[in-house]
């Protein structure tokens, strides 16, 4: 079906475009922009009035639960929360049940996403069979089965011997590796940042250094073995001046940051918040601000939703021993509304950390509206305030820090290859 | 404030004093209740020559309608430093009202031992009696309405007074 | 953010910190904590106050002597006590805590103690129960065990009378002691002037500067002067590991002997927690000695802890 978006705001922050144009849409793709080719007929006309006209969210850390966790939540709920907030293309990790080890159960993963037809699932391998941090998985065979990169998620990978072999072999095929920068050591027993609150509420502390020293050993082995690295989800200032430095000297590393970690510190864990209870924890105002900071002058390239869906009975518990993550989806738009706001940046610098840059570390054609390029488009109201509740979260996920506030931002109309795959 | 038709605290001592005078021997041990009674039974200690040291109660751990007003903001110990049990207790208080308090003071009474005589002393009986109680010794009788609370005062002189305010008790209930 | 311990009228509803409660608040325990001090010595040794009232000692870790003393101070006002002792196995048979807690409250309860290895449960609970119920921890975690350090300062205002010109050193392993964090809370607040914590920095919390105390790790300048040394408990399986070589080292250190006791003032008190490590934390000489004021602290921690029963229930 031909689709015509007529009368919106287009933005597309790869081509730096920020103007009332409107978008012809055919066989999936984009055809035009601004008037209609000629014997354009469409099928649909949506009227965006109003609306910004954006490239579809990118999205580069989504748990979809699935394989394994299902009563956490599935791929299709989770699917149909990506959709409602905006997002057409997402990275999960391979933390499943079992791990995303074996080809094979990367293309069921596929399969199953690409049956549902909603949004782009891209997997990342896992980086060592069964998370363990020990052998190598079969990256050339999990590569051609679908995976993007590779990856130990959470899990540890203390060995350093087993983590410079990892990024000699990733960067012999040019795989990406990407890493949660975090010392197991250090970070052993601890549930929120070492720091004033955590010695008010007497929490076992994870120092801000469990983040700095594995940057460091990462940043170094890349200097050694020249692989490709993306840092994910950094919390401490220090560890954003690391990267850029390490950027600086010509290092290929990319990094990104939570849109929880870019709004939270740790005195919203209040009094034992659980649904403040993340990895890695929220750290010091002074760390959440240069995460803003560094988001904003792009040493911290992207921002991601760190969707992480948990169940209210593994919520519902003392701080410490409730399982760690938030939901993110729907509200990874709304946060980098928020954020580019307070920080009175542009609606094409706000938009670039969640579609062109994600698309970029992805290595994924997506994020970006130009013509000839798919049709995964995000048209959204970015005025409108909306109050965050169980209700209108989609997903099955319902624990968040924000719940009960109002963020900005509403989706109004997501698409993916042409298809209008949510309407709100 | 209404202190025009109240009588003078003073003379409704005289009154109570000349009464104890004929029934109180030096072995009666006297014990006030916090916090008009106590002062109470301090001068009528002293001035009628008792002999075991003076007791105060503070009856609030055992008011019956804590679970309504809950606990006093300043509760103060309650000093028996008598034996209690066999011992004849003249039991005073300032005002007797519904007959709560007392109740109460002789409950807390009898966790110090058993007396053989309890006897109560007020300076004012205002009547509306809830309990089957009574004071054997009382420096008058008087009217007041229910929606007025009647109080003990004493001034830095030591001397007594009386005085009626608007019922607005939240944590303090009747006598 | 509305402190989950007050109700709608600013009143104490649950007693799950020292943190946070106002100055009055304390003192009202304290003085009310005063007037339970004689019942002891009377023919009936209990007041009628939580007559009728169940008081469940919920306790998901061991502790008999805190349990104790909550019992006795229950049974003092009369209510009556029931003790249950909740290992993590019914946990992990998949009933939840608050599945627990629901299930007792159904039993009519009025009060739940609460004693759990996890910081913070206790506030799980009281956001949890129904509004006439009242919840006191009885020690969550490292995080606060109020009782007791209402109990330390009802004790140090025993023998000091003026809080405001003290000096106070709390020693040992205050990065895993509730017991510390609850009474540095009532110290600030209720206006000593010199707090000072002494350890090695493994025992010391990040930042615990932010308290308003002081950080010593030497004994000896630690100690000189003070008003009061409070000796902490350290725990059997913190001795040898990466937080400290052994016990014997941290005695030489930390321990509290005769002469370490001689740098404070001269009629310095000396308090513990319990149960005493001798020869580990303190010296069995100062345990004993005429400085240690530890068996009043146990008298005097059944006073406190009537009076904030009975302030909760009348709430």
């Amino acid at each position: 079906m031909k689709l015509h978006i007529k009368n919106g705001r287009f933005i597309d922050p790869r081509s730096g475009t920020d103007t009332k144009q409107d978008v012809f849409i055919a066989a999936g793709h984009i055809v035009a922009l601004g008037s209609a080719p000629a014997d354009f007929k469409a099928g649909r006309v949506i009227d965006a009035s109003g609306l910004i006209v954006a490239p579809g969210l990118v999205d580069l850390s989504v748990r979809l639960r699935e394989p394994g966790f299902e009563y956490k939540a599935t791929l299709e709920t989770e699917m149909h929360a990506a959709t409602a907030g905006g997002i057409t293309s997402l990275a999960c990790p391979p933390d499943t049940d079992p791990p995303l080890d074996e080809p094979g159960l990367v293309e069921m993963l596929k399969h199953r996403a690409r049956s549902l037809n909603l949004v782009h699932v891209y997997p990342l391998g896992a980086l060592t069979v069964q998370l363990a941090g020990k052998r190598l998985t079969e990256m050339v065979l999990l590569q051609e089965a679908g995976c993007m990169a590779f990856s130990q998620a959470d899990a540890p990978l203390a060995d350093t011997q087993v983590l410079w072999r990892a990024l000699q072999y990733a960067s012999t095929f040019e795989f990406p590796v990407w890493l949660r920068p975090q010392d197991g050591f250090l970070a052993q027993g601890g549930v929120a940042h070492d720091g004033e609150v955590a010695t008010r509420l007497g929490l076992a502390g994870i120092p801000a250094s469990a983040e700095t020293i594995a940057i460091a050993t990462i940043v170094q082995l890349v200097r050694d073995t020249g692989a490709r690295v993306h840092l994910q989800r950094l919390s401490t200032a220090r560890g954003v001046e690391l990267v850029r430095a390490a950027k600086a000297e010509g290092l290929p590393i990319s990094c990104d940051v939570s849109a929880h970690h870019a709004h939270l510190s740790e005195m919203d864990l209040g009094y034992f918040d659980a649904r403040c209870h993340v990895i890695p924890p929220f750290r010091s105002g002074r760390d959440r601000d240069a995460l803003r900071q560094g988001l904003a002058d792009g040493a911290i390239d992207a921002l991601c939703s760190d969707h992480a869906p948990v169940d209210d009975d593994a919520k519902q518990l003392p701080f410490a021993e409730a399982e760690p993550g938030a939901t993110g989806l729907e509200l990874l738009l709304p946060l980098a509304l928020k954020w580019g706001a307070e920080l009175k940046l542009p609606l094409l610098k706000t938009l670039a950390v969640v579609t062109d840059r994600p698309a970029r570390i992805l290595g994924i054609p997506a994020g970006s509206l130009a013509v000839g390029e798919a049709a995964d488009v995000c048209i959204f109201d970015a005025d409108a305030m909306q109050r965050v509740t169980a209700e209108t979260l989609k997903s099955q996920g319902k624990n968040t820090p924000f719940l009960g506030t109002e963020l900005p931002g509403r989706v109004r109309y997501t698409l993916v290859g042409g298809q209008v795959v949510f309407e709100g | 404030m209404n202190t025009t038709t109240l009588p003078d605290a003073e003379v409704l001592y005289a009154e109570l004093v000349r009464q104890l005078r004929a029934h109180v021997t030096r072995e009666t041990a006297i014990v006030g209740i916090m916090t008009g009674g106590a002062w109470l039974a301090e001068r009528l200690h002293r001035e009628l020559g008792i002999q075991p040291a003076l007791g105060v109660l503070d009856i609030a751990f055992y008011r019956d309608d804590f679970d309504q007003t809950g606990l006093s903001r300043n509760v103060k110990p309650s000093q028996i430093p008598f034996d209690v049990q066999a011992r004849h207790v003249l039991l005073v208080d300032d005002v007797l009202y519904t007959g709560r308090t007392v109740r109460a003071a002789m409950n807390e009474l009898f966790d110090y031992g058993r007396p053989s005589r309890i006897e109560l002393a007020v300076l004012v009986d205002r009547g509306g009696r809830e309990l089957p109680i009574a004071a054997k010794y009382c420096g008058a009788l008087l009217e007041v309405d229910p929606a007025q609370v009647l109080v003990l005062d004493r001034k830095e002189t030591g001397t007594f007074g009386l005085s009626l305010s608007n019922s607005h008790r939240e944590r303090r209930t009747s006598s | 953010m509305k402190n989950p311990q007050l109700n709608e009228h600013g009143e104490l509803q649950h007693l799950l910190s020292v943190e946070g409660l106002p100055r009055d608040t304390l003192l009202h325990i304290l003085d009310t904590a005063d007037s339970f001090i004689g019942i002891t010595d009377r023919e009936v040794k209990k007041v009628p106050l939580l007559r009728g009232k169940s008081v469940f000692n919920l306790f998901f870790e061991n502790s008999t002597r805190t349990r104790t003393t909550f019992e006795i101070a229950a049974k003092r006002l009369s209510a009556d006590v029931i003790n249950l002792n909740i290992n993590t196995s019914s946990t992990t048979k998949g009933e939840t805590l608050l599945d627990t807690v629901d299930n007792l409250s159904a039993m009519h309860a009025d009060m739940f103690i609460v004693r759990h290895a996890s910081s913070g449960a206790p506030y799980l609970i009281a956001q949890h129960v129904a509004s006439h119920l009242h919840v006191i921890n009885a020690g969550d975690g490292r995080h606060a065990h109020p009782t007791q350090g209402l109990l330390d300062i009802y004790t140090i205002r025993h023998y000091k009378r003026d809080l405001s010109a003290l000096s106070v050193a709390v020693v040992g392993d205050v990065l895993h002691s509730r017991v510390a964090r609850s009474l540095i809370h009532a110290l600030t607040t209720l206006g000593v002037p010199d707090v000072r914590v002494i350890g090695p920095k493994t025992l010391l919390p990040a930042g615990v500067e932010k308290l308003g105390v002081k950080v010593f790790h030497d004994m000896n300048h630690g100690l000189a002067g003070c008003d009061v040394v409070v000796m902490l408990r350290l725990q059997n399986e913190r001795m040898n590991g990466s937080l400290l070589p052994s016990a014997q080292e941290f005695f030489k250190s930390y321990g509290l002997t005769p002469e370490k006791l001689a740098l404070a003032k001269p009629d310095a008190i000396v308090m513990h927690p319990g149960p005493m490590n001798r020869g580990v934390e303190i010296d069995s000489a100062v345990a004993d000695g005429p400085h240690s004021v530890i068996l009043p602290q146990v008298t005097f921690g059944i006073a406190v802890r009537m009076a904030v029963m009975s302030i909760l229930a009348g709430n």
